[in-house]
């Protein structure tokens, strides 16, 4: 299990930095998302990583603080979701608007002389 | 809880909110409405913030804790020395900048009352807040806002640093993420007293992974700070960007550094057992480089946005050096000097627009702001001009004196307060404390002594350049309201300078406070007096 998911989020942050250093603004904007995407599955994994455990209470069971899995990561992840969710969309716009004003898609708004 | 007056300090974020959310409600048609709305909220800000200051005096830390539960389980916000300050100064600048939109920027684009309004509440959150993922909180609120700040009057120069500006950002607030979730995960708090008395007690192996974590979250302050190989993006955001929007601007490169001294000096002080001090080499270190950099980009730049831009490290990079040296003396000269450079930067930023208005260069950027924003606009623009101030005759010469006093508050001589500020920082280095003087605090003393000769050799080549060679000739039209602001921000300056005495000593104290924070982790983790149990 931890190897499953630290593997993703190697994949995704390695494939996120890659993408992000790109030249064209979507390609940027992609690397960034799955960068974000990294970024939020480790703040869910520092709670810790559980399988098979019932989300609050096993049947028949007393119920005990250890056995929960940690809320706070849940809590914060679900903050940078938005908030990701949010600052992404304001940047297509930007994306776009660059895209308009400039006529290139090139990160620096235009193309390097060959 | 006991009085009305304990909830002040939640005033600071709250009275910005409803204002931009009431002027958002209200619609950018109803100008009046939303004008007044702005104007009431910054006026009120800069009342709070007195009001705060004073309070910040008192022996005791005031905190407010939300819904009364205990700092451990909820969010706190304190408000100490500091902070204090910090909010004075946001406030300032804040009213200085909104002023200075109403004679012409704040038409220049949409919805720019509500971001400028939320920009404030962002920064007065981020120096209030207690724990670190508020922090990171209040850092995205600020962001946001001023991302629209960065882009108001649009326009292809904006446009295309704004996007740099943008994604820089973004990364940076991931790297925030990534360092808070490790902070998390070891200590298991997020709290930042908490964590600071947890410092000690980290088992051995996990000690790493937390240094680890917490760099990682300095790397993003220090890119909002600016710091030498992180602050390649800020000269052309801030040279793009309207003026007010960049005076207000230039407030959050020192919101980085006060983050660095908040969580820096608390988590790696002289009680963080083996952790402590970690970090300090690679902050004074940065610090001079940036320094370097700052003193050869103010030498290279060519015109005066630019070259506030450049001046903006030169400050970032003498606070960061100060603060990495460690010294309580020296972090509270270096408090005065961010007194000053934030008030002298922020007067710099304006001037500039009123300055260049008078040459092609700023005939450019307004031409193509209106081009942007439709022609219509341009009448109505010269006829409202006509109307807010009648231009004053010898108008280049008040500029004039507004640039030499900008000139020498940012070169740091005498007599104004940017000079009291460099002594401030260089005395106790040099001090008969430590006998022998350290090499490091040579190179400091040497590096703000040469950025203090180039930023002179910088600002009397273009003070000449803008005033005395100007090519065209003509006059700049500057209306009253666009000079107040400015007089306002260096007449605060002066008043610093004359007011050193008490100044100082305030921000000596604050420096205590920092470099010994007993007093602020007992009164963070103090249990409320009549608080309700912890909820389990």
């Amino acid at each position: 299990m931890e190897l499953i998911v630290s593997l993703a989020i190697g994949v995704l942050a390695g494939s996120g930095v890659w993408l992000l250093l790109r030249p064209r603004t979507f390609q940027v904007i992609i690397g960034l998302s799955l960068l974000s995407y990294a970024v939020n599955l480790f703040i869910f994994s520092t709670g810790g990583l559980r399988t098979g455990a019932a989300a609050i209470l096993e049947r028949g069971e007393v119920g005990s603080l250890a056995r929960y899995t940690d809320p706070v990561p849940q809590a914060l992840v679900l903050t940078a979701i938005v908030i990701g969710f949010a600052t992404t969309a304001l940047l297509l716009v930007v994306l776009l608007a660059a895209r308009g004003l400039t006529g290139t898609d090139h990160v620096d708004g235009r193309e390097r002389e060959r | 809880m006991t009085g009305w007056t304990d909830h002040l300090l939640i005033a600071p974020i709250v009275v910005p909110m409803l204002a931009g959310a009431a002027m958002i409600l209200a619609g950018d048609r109803r100008r009046g409405t939303v004008v007044a709305l702005g104007f009431g909220s910054t006026l009120l800000l800069v009342a709070l913030s007195a009001a705060l200051l004073r309070m910040a005096e008192a022996p005791e830390l005031h905190i407010y804790r939300l819904g009364d539960w205990p700092a451990r389980f909820g969010i706190v916000l304190v408000l100490d020395r500091l902070s204090a300050m910090m909010l004075a100064l946001a406030a300032a600048l804040g009213l200085a900048a909104f002023v200075f939109s109403l004679a012409r920027w704040h038409r220049a684009g949409t919805h720019f009352h509500p971001l400028f309004q939320f920009q404030l509440m962002g920064l007065n959150g981020a120096f209030l807040t207690g724990d670190l993922f508020n922090l990171f909180v209040f850092f995205e609120v600020m962001l946001a806002a001023s991302y629209g700040m960065a882009l108001h009057g649009s326009g292809t120069a904006r446009v295309r640093a704004g996007l740099h500006y943008l994604v820089i950002n973004l990364v940076a607030s991931l790297l925030f993420l990534i360092g808070v979730s490790v902070v998390y995960g070891i200590s298991g708090t997020l709290n930042m007293a908490d964590l600071a008395t947890r410092m000690r007690d980290v088992a051995a192996e996990d000690r790493a992974l937390l240094e680890a974590g917490l760099a990682v979250m300095g790397i993003a302050f220090l890119l909002k700070a600016a710091m030498w190989p992180l602050g390649f993006w800020l000269p052309g955001t801030y040279a793009a960007a309207t003026a007010p929007a960049a005076a207000i601007l230039s407030m959050l490169s020192k919101v980085g550094v006060y983050a660095v001294l908040r969580v820096w000096l608390l988590l790696f002080g002289a009680e963080a057992g083996a952790s402590a001090g970690f970090g300090g080499t690679t902050l004074l270190l940065g610090g001079l480089l940036t320094i370097a950099f700052g003193a050869i980009a103010v030498l290279a730049t060519q015109n005066l946005p630019r070259l506030a831009g450049a001046s903006v490290f030169v400050s970032s990079g003498t606070l960061l050096a100060a603060i990495g040296t460690g010294q309580a003396a020296v972090t509270g000269g270096a408090l005065f000097y961010m007194a000053s450079s934030v008030l002298a930067i922020g007067a710099f930023f304006l001037l500039i627009e009123l300055v260049e208005r008078g040459r092609e260069v700023g005939a450019d950027v307004l031409a193509v702001t209106r081009e942007a924003f439709g022609t219509g606009e341009e009448d109505d623009d010269v006829e409202a001009a006509d109307e807010v101030g009648v231009a004053i005759p010898g108008t280049v010469a008040i500029l004039g004196l507004s640039f030499i006093a900008c000139a020498l508050l940012l070169a740091g001589l005498p007599p104004l307060s940017g000079f009291l500020a460099k002594f401030a920082i260089l005395a106790p280095l040099l001090g008969p404390t430590g006998s022998a003087v350290p090499a490091t605090s040579w190179v400091l003393v040497v590096a703000l002594v040469l950025s203090g000769l180039a930023t002179v050799v910088a600002m009397v080549r273009a003070g000449i350049d803008a005033f005395w060679a100007s090519p065209s000739g003509t006059v700049p039209r500057v209306g009253v309201i666009e000079m107040a602001p400015v007089a306002l921000l260096i007449a605060l300056c002066i008043g610093l300078t004359i007011a050193a005495g008490p100044a100082m000593t305030y921000m000596q104290a604050a420096a205590e406070a920092l470099h010994a924070p007993g007093g602020y982790l007992r009164g963070v983790l103090a249990t409320p007096a009549a608080g309700p149990e912890g909820g389990e």
